[in-house]
């Protein structure tokens, strides 16, 4: 009795992963690394040579580039497979969704940037759209595939650090706010160090109440010094020990494709 | 008198742990499912609303653009501008989401306009200064981008109300809906996508 209560019991909590197992049909090569060359595309020098370029980029801005090459979709768009992809592997960083792959289909002759979340501002559908036409798809037109990743992958990171593309004047709406938050940090230590020479040079009869408060100033001032160099530095993601990892960045389509 | 003193608290840490042990259970069971997948369902909705929101934002841009080369087309833009118009003045918040006729009139609005709008690009292909215009390339683009990024949310929708559906419809969730939530409907999906869905085919005998 007890054992078919228990059976019954096992059953009921596996349903609900089942269920969830049933629902992925598409099949994603591994993430090997941030090249991951699934179509033979590129030789090892090159392949250590982009992987080194991207993982610089991440560790200056924690963005995440994956550069795959994919030799089957398995039916489907390169637009439908991409995003699935991103989310599949997860890249950039779980709170900033900063992540952004270069997905090359040489079968199906498609390439496509796809672009996470926080990342649609700078690399915009305009400026893929740009480096795919402008810069990928004339090189694979030669047959020349590791040339056009290679500068795509340098136009991205040039588009990225806030250099868009060439005489795309159109896209005018670029935010030049990165400097917004640091002010506000800036201004946020200012007022907390005024407020501790203010506490510490109140002697006399309160001295010990504001040595307190003082005390309280310096924890909240640690707390947002704590807070910023976590939000500025981030390296953590998901790669340690020489291994690459998404960080879990979300995808919802952004990003443009080409053909060749 | 000194035995049962000691029994009490015994007996209240137990009623404790089986407490936890069931609730533990519970929530292994699935009595979270039902309110988490509704939650999922409007987050997914308001993506769509977004994405669809976000195409009718470019649409005044792209028909001036287009204006500035081919004001000739005054029909294919003026479709455009209507359909937008259209599309734009319905909207659906996530507590009128089942409501089968409006959700039926709302994909009507904006397959409308996606109608409009890929005539209107088909047209622009006969107008070669046009199609070189860095700032109708721009906008072609975006354009392209948000019919991806709309059908990205439409699919992500379509899995969060079939999840939502699944879980009510099967045997925990089934059960937990008609003990604690009964209020909760079966939601209404998109439906296909292909352009003869809505008619039924035709039959003969």
């Amino acid at each position: 009795m007890i054992n078919c209560l228990r059976v019954a019991l096992f059953a009921l909590l596996l349903t609900p992963a089942l269920g969830a197992q049933a629902q992925q049909q598409l099949e994603f090569p591994e993430l090997t690394g941030r090249v991951v060359d699934q179509a033979e595309l590129l030789d090892d020098s090159l392949e250590t040579q982009l992987s080194e370029k991207l993982k610089a980029h991440e560790e200056a801005t924690t963005e995440q580039l994956v550069v795959a090459t994919i030799s089957d979709l398995q039916g489907r768009s390169i637009e439908e497979y991409g995003y699935q992809l991103g989310r599949q592997w997860g890249i950039g960083q779980v709170d900033e969704d900063n992540g952004a792959l270069l997905i090359v289909a040489p079968n199906a002759r498609k390439v496509r940037i796809e672009v996470g979340y926080g990342l649609e501002g700078r690399l915009t559908d305009a400026q893929s759209s740009a480096i795919i036409n402008r810069v990928i798809t004339p090189a694979f037109r030669e047959g020349d595939y590791a040339g056009g990743i290679t500068q795509g992958v340098e136009a991205m990171i040039q588009v990225l650090g806030g250099d868009p593309m060439a005489s795309s004047s159109a896209d005018g709406a670029r935010n030049d706010d990165p400097r917004g938050p640091a002010s506000i940090f800036f201004f946020i230590m200012l007022v907390i160090v005024m407020a501790l020479v203010r506490s510490g040079g109140g002697g006399g009869r309160g001295g010990r109440r504001r040595g307190r408060s003082g005390l309280l100033a310096g924890a909240l001032l640690g707390g947002a010094l704590g807070h910023g160099g976590s939000g500025g530095g981030f390296g953590g993601g998901g790669f340690g020990g020489g291994g690459f990892g998404g960080g879990g960045g979300g995808f919802g389509g952004g990003g443009a494709s080409g053909g060749w | 008198m000194l035995t049962r003193q000691t029994l009490l608290p015994g007996r209240h840490v137990w009623q404790l742990a089986l407490l936890m042990v069931v609730a533990t259970l519970l929530s292994g069971c699935g009595i979270n499912n039902i309110p988490t997948y509704d939650e999922q369902v409007k987050s997914a909705w308001s993506q769509v609303e977004n994405q669809y929101q976000r195409r009718a934002d470019l649409v005044p841009n792209l028909v001036e653009t287009v204006k500035g080369f081919a004001a000739q087309e005054q029909e294919t833009l003026t479709a455009v501008v209507e359909a937008r118009s259209k599309a734009t003045s319905i909207q659906i918040d996530a507590s009128s989401l089942d409501d089968p006729q409006k959700l039926q009139q709302f994909q009507q609005a904006q397959k409308q306009l996606s109608g409009a709008l890929s005539r209107l690009m088909a047209v622009s292909e006969r107008y070669p200064e046009l199609k070189s215009n860095q700032n109708f390339l721009a906008l072609q683009s975006q354009l392209e981008g948000t019919e991806n990024r709309i059908a990205v949310a439409r699919r992500d929708f379509i899995q969060a109300v079939e999840r939502y559906n699944t879980e009510i419809r099967t045997f925990p969730g089934r059960l937990w809906r008609s003990l604690l939530y009964s209020d909760m409907p079966l939601r209404e999906n998109f439906e296909a996508t292909s352009d003869n869905a809505d008619q039924a085919p035709q039959v003969e005998f």
